[in-house]
């Protein structure tokens, strides 16, 4: 779950770490009021992506009408497929220098990394590739987090590299000992997978602000905090129901199903178990075809998990054959067949199925789909070859 | 010869009463594993499936020399149970609760970092010694006791992998499932040393996918320790587009690392046969063992 910028900053505000002066708006009014109070602002778009700044979703006035113009151009605007649902109106900053500090889960370390850098801003991606001593890292203890010493080492490590900040040096890693800290327990107490500040301006008057920041809450751990969920439902949907994300993605996880849309594809793909599908995907593709989509089933999936699944991939009018792709293990083959069978006559399919299925009781399954007319296969790349025989390759 | 376990593992359930917690107890016992203890607090003194039930890992342990765990909890309680198994002294932990918080993992992982248990899991299938025992998930019937081992982050292609292994006869030494997630107890490079310990596993067959890069240091392990049986390697996941999620909560391209040709790519410079299919993995095998 992507925070939008005004989640992220009224988190960090709540935990003290100073942020511009802004308020949202969700109507031209709103940001004309925001101008009349702050002055000068920023209308910066509130969409989950990257790239708002250059689709033209950041305006910067002077006046309140002019705030309530941008704010009205803007709020009209779709930025790669989110509609603009809120802008964000925050008073400017006088920055002297522009530092990156944020906190990612690091795989490998299985722990959180605190990453410092003198050389924040838009490029920092280009910075770690190119000049990675110029990136500064620490994995604090899960149980105790970072500790000062920790964080003024990180502080003098990244501050080499910046010649302007030398002799702000000191100064700053005092200031960067509790900010770094108080990041860190925000990352903790909200389950955060990413959370950065990149800009972390240095103002002209010396002190540390957050002027841009990213928070991306664990999934897993979104039943901890639902009410960011709930905020963040009312920005990406608003009244009609829209969102940016692919449509299709969108109804499969009102349904409750573990899916991924391939737009253009032909072939509709299901699986049990996510490595399975995934891999039923590469197999369609490694003869030629186009899968449409990713489908986990999961463990255990009965009849009506089946129908609703075959419904789902269906919707998109492009799919024009399914592959289905059993492993018995837990999932029960005779239970997917059923699945299989009824929803080809309730839905009326007349599209080719292929069924591949093995493992936990194939041979009733297998019967049950060959007395209802579908031929069942036990070799997952034949069953591949035979679907893309029937559908069509790519052309 | 096996790595984990074997016929004499003593396990201990966590969550024996649940509705799968008990479905999966009772495979494993018709497979012939020693469960000998099921943990469920505030329901101690009671029994099922034929064993004891206690209130916590530790009386357990105490009272019925429990050497291991399998942990299938719900998610919201799943990373403290590992705690309290790791805590209690077991010398292995099998955990396959799907959805934990990534964060109570890596505290999890941490805090049995400094114990003397070898976590496998979360979200993962479990391990097969074929003829011996099983935790876990895997069907019954896939596994044949044999000369390959197997570790995989895959469920369903870990089972296809056993199965096409026992139906062309090499049969299995051990099959991990190490699970899908971002934070895993065990990783490639944490079983691929003890395959090396087992002069009874001839090959090492590794099921990878996309995300991450346990697959890469997984090369790196095999050029650096001079590993002296075949590896036959198979990613899952090459039509991925990146910043998907397949699934998996670890399955997913970010940026320029863990996708599917990255990870062929330093398998093969590694030495791994790669193969395109599960029946291409079987075949290689078979060319790879000597008679």
């Amino acid at each position: 779950m992507k925070l939008l910028e005004y989640q992220a900053k009224r988190q960090f505000a709540r935990v003290g770490i100073e942020v511009p002066a802004g308020r949202l708006a969700r109507t031209p009014e709103e940001a004309a009021a925001a101008a009349r109070e702050l002055g000068r602002v920023a209308v910066k778009a509130q969409v989950p992506i990257g790239g708002r700044g250059k689709a033209g979703g950041i305006a910067v006035v002077s006046s309140p009408e002019e705030a309530h113009r941008e704010a009205a151009r803007i709020l009209a605007m779709e930025i790669r497929g989110y509609p603009v649902r809120s802008v964000w109106c925050e008073a400017g900053l006088e920055i002297a220098h522009e530092l990156y500090l944020g906190i990612t889960l690091d795989r490998d370390r299985r722990r959180l990394a605190l990453i410092l850098s003198a050389a924040g801003g838009m490029e920092i991606e280009e910075v770690a590739a190119t000049s990675p001593e110029r990136i500064a890292k620490l994995w604090p203890d899960p149980f105790a987090g970072p500790h000062p010493f920790q964080v003024r080492e990180l502080a003098f490590s990244a501050l080499a590299h910046a010649p302007a900040l030398t002799e702000a040096r000191g100064r700053l890693a005092s200031a960067l000992v509790p900010l770094a800290q108080t990041l860190y327990r925000l990352a903790v107490d909200l389950d955060a997978v990413t959370c950065e500040i990149n800009p972390l301006a240095l103002t002209v008057g010396g002190r540390l602000v957050a002027a841009d920041g990213k928070l991306e809450v664990d999934e897993n751990a979104e039943y901890r905090h639902p009410e960011l969920a709930a905020e963040l439902a009312l920005d990406l949907e608003g009244q009609d129901g829209r969102t940016g994300d692919d449509p299709y993605e969108a109804e499969a996880k009102r349904r409750g199903l573990t899916y991924v849309h391939l737009p253009g594809g032909s072939i509709g793909c299901i699986g049990n178990g996510a490595g399975l599908a995934m891999n039923t995907l590469d197999l369609v593709q490694q003869v030629g075809g186009r899968p449409n989509n990713f489908l986990d089933i999961g463990g255990g999936a009965n009849a009506e998990k089946v129908r609703a699944s075959l419904a789902m991939i269906l919707s998109d009018p492009d799919v024009r054959g399914v592959f289905i792709n059993i492993f018995g293990g837990i999932t029960r083959g005779d239970e997917v067949a059923r699945g299989i069978v009824q929803a080809r006559d309730e839905l009326g399919i007349t599209l080719p199925l292929v069924v591949r299925m093995t493992g936990t009781n194939e041979e009733e399954g297998r019967r049950i789909l060959s007395e209802a007319g579908i031929v069942p296969g036990t070799s997952a790349p034949d069953a591949a070859r035979k679907i893309v025989e029937l559908v069509g390759g790519a052309r | 010869m096996a790595i984990l376990i074997d016929a004499s593992t003593r396990v201990l359930v966590q969550g024996i009463t649940g509705r799968e917690g008990s479905f999966h107890t009772q495979q494993m016992q018709a497979y012939g594993t020693r469960v000998v203890a099921g943990v469920v607090p505030g329901r101690g003194g009671g029994e099922t499936l034929g064993v004891p039930i206690f209130d916590t890992v530790a009386e357990a342990v105490a009272r019925t020399g429990a050497d291991t765990a399998f942990t299938i909890v719900p998610p919201p309680f799943a990373a403290d149970a590992v705690m309290e198994a790791a805590a209690a002294g077991l010398r292995l932990g099998v955990c396959v609760t799907e959805g934990i918080p990534v964060l109570d993992m890596v505290r999890a992982t941490a805090f049995v970092a400094g114990t003397a248990m070898r976590l496998i899991g979360p979200n993962c299938p479990g391990v097969m010694t074929p003829g011996q025992a099983k935790i876990g998930f895997i069907p019954n019937h896939v596994g044949r006791p044999g000369r390959v081992g197997v570790v995989a982050r895959s469920g369903t292609l870990t089972y296809e992998v056993i199965q096409g292994l026992s139906e062309a006869g090499y049969g299995e030494t051990t099959a991990v499932g190490i699970g899908g997630d971002p934070v895993l107890g065990s990783t490639f490079v944490d079983i691929l040393p003890l395959f090396a310990g087992d002069p009874a596993t001839e090959a090492v067959v590794l099921v990878g996918e996309i995300g991450g890069s346990d697959e890469e240091r997984a090369a790196q392990w095999i050029r650096s320790s001079g590993f002296d049986r075949p590896v036959i390697a198979f990613i899952s996941g090459r039509t991925a587009p990146p910043g998907k999620r397949m699934g998996h909560a670890g399955a997913i391209i970010s940026g320029t690392t863990g996708s599917a040709q990255g990870k062929i790519d330093a398998l093969s410079a590694a030495g791994a046969a790669v193969a395109d299919t599960i029946e291409d993995v079987v075949r290689l095998v078979g060319e790879r063992l000597t008679p």
